[in-house]
């Protein structure tokens, strides 16, 4: 069973969450579900700072034992920081998807993206429905 | 997809079932790294009905094997294994299998499951111009096979059976009881531990899966799927057939060529000379990543800004909590400690060859 979804928070329907802070920045990460899907993660790619990149384009890269996805930028927007832990601690993205696993910080280039994403009712909703 | 007889036994353990070859196999039931953590550790239990057994009796069996095969079977007691390779006539491997001799004069070949048929079709051919006093029977649909692997396998097995395990040693196997249902118990496997594969009919085998759950859960033993599977025979350097060799590929050019004997006449034999004495452009090593990332299968291989060949097999380790995989390279940079890189989507990661296994267990 995967971790309630925080509502402090948007998703896209590939599995990322989105925390708006407000001053045109955004933190992503990948939600429960998501890591729930890919089990034991022990690479994760991370993409350089000042990398600019579109909604919907790979944004960075996870590695379980047995496979390679990519993780979809939610949002549009250029990368300003990364989570470094996660080069040496890929597990925590398992442990902690929605806190100290997260991926990315953004600054957005059209924050009105943000009104695309799911709220994390509708994320739930939209889980239910793609497990059925 | 083909099921397997223990198929609902994997959907109610909540398996992540995938298709292998047209089987629907499951992939894990928790996760891959505490699998395989299980079969090292204590032991893991793993369905393996999807692969095939053929049948060779009659008292020519021994020549068509002979034949068929790469390696020298005549010296093979009653009740051993042998490991060999069937081959193309242009000295491409097609199968690589493990012969059982159940008597004189009859044998069982146990064959991957993706190139059963063409094995099949390959042995029935031959046997069709030779004539051989033989029969051939595919008896896949109704055999169904258990790997039970990990250093408590003896413990949990000894449980169910009233054969002395201690007496069995690697690569033989015995006709004998398993919890009262007669079965093959071979001590081999495909983890590079120590283990055996179990043998019985398709219908009963499932009372054999419950019972050795029963008796190995409280040791340590965890149903394991075909991820902790492939992460096994990747560490204790085992290939896999169509992934880390092919029909384009000889036994000259992987770590086979200790399953060649070429005092006896086989088939591909003449054009497995003919590439030796032509020299062997390609060798299959065990490669280690030294920089970030983890090679898997297509990648590409540099030295030296050269491309020398590609990865055939990559994973992450559990065991040694590195990337290690299997790469097809150039002869010329085969050596083991020489530097590469792999190509891993836009970056260039440092790796080094090194020798083969990666993981070899205390005896």
């Amino acid at each position: 069973m995967s971790k309630p979804s925080p509502t402090d928070r948007l998703y896209s329907r590939d599995h990322e969450w989105v925390i708006d802070k407000g001053d045109g920045t955004v933190t992503i990460g990948i939600s429960d579900y998501a890591q729930e899907m890919l089990t034991d993660i022990v690479f994760v790619e991370l993409p350089a700072i000042g990398k600019k990149v579109a909604k919907s384009d790979p944004v960075a890269v996870v590695e379980s034992v047995k496979s390679v996805s990519d993780v979809y930028a939610p949002v549009s927007g250029e990368v300003i920081d990364v989570n470094k832990k996660l080069e040496n601690t890929p597990e925590l993205i398992n442990q902690d998807a929605f806190g100290e696993g997260w991926i990315a910080k953004m600054r957005l280039s059209d924050a009105g993206e943000l009104k695309s994403l799911l709220s994390a009712a509708d994320y739930e909703k939209f889980l239910k429905e793609e497990k059925h | 997809m083909k099921k397997t007889s223990l198929y609902e036994k994997h959907v109610a353990l909540k398996a992540k079932i995938i298709d292998f070859g047209g089987w629907a196999m499951p992939v894990q039931y928790t996760n891959v790294i505490d699998e395989h953590k299980a079969t090292r550790n204590a032991a893991g239990l793993f369905d393996i009905c999807h692969m095939g057994e053929i049948e060779v009796k009659g008292t020519q069996a021994l020549d068509l094997l002979q034949l068929i095969l790469t390696r020298n079977l005549a010296d093979q007691t009653r009740e051993q294994v042998k490991l060999s390779a069937l081959l193309n006539e242009e000295g491409g491997i097609i199968d690589d299998l493990t012969v059982y001799k159940l008597d004189e004069n009859s044998y069982m070949l146990v064959t991957n499951a993706t190139p059963k048929d063409r094995d099949w079709q390959w042995i029935n051919s031959i046997q069709k111009q030779k004539l051989f006093d033989c029969t051939l029977e595919d008896i896949s649909e109704r055999m169904g096979k258990l790997d039970l692997q990990g250093p408590r396998s003896e413990e949990i097995l000894q449980k169910l059976t009233k054969t002395n395990l201690k007496t069995l040693r690697f690569y033989h196997f015995c006709e004998s009881q398993v919890a009262g249902i007669q079965t093959i118990i071979s001590r081999s496997g495909y983890t590079g531990e120590d283990g055996f594969e179990i043998y019985a009919d398709a219908d009963v085998i499932g009372n054999i899966w419950d019972k050795l759950m029963i008796a190995g859960e409280p040791l340590g033993m965890k149903p394991a799927g075909l991820g902790a599977r492939d992460t096994l025979r990747l560490e204790a350097g085992m290939m896999l057939n169509g992934q880390d060799m092919n029909e384009s590929v000889s036994p000259l050019e992987v770590p086979y060529s200790w399953i060649v004997d070429a005092h006896k006449e086989f088939v591909g034999k003449a054009a497995l000379m003919a590439r030796k004495n032509s020299g062997i452009g390609n060798k299959l090593v065990g490669i280690e990543m030294t920089g970030r990332g983890i090679a898997r299968h297509g990648y590409k291989v540099f030295h030296n800004q050269q491309e020398i060949g590609i990865v055939t097999s990559g994973t992450f380790s559990p065991t040694l909590n590195k990337a290690i995989g299997l790469a097809f390279v150039d002869m010329t940079c085969s050596a083991p400690e020489t530097q590469i890189t792999v190509a891993i989507r836009d970056t260039m990661a440092e790796a080094k060859i090194v020798k083969l296994p990666f993981y070899k267990r205390q005896k």
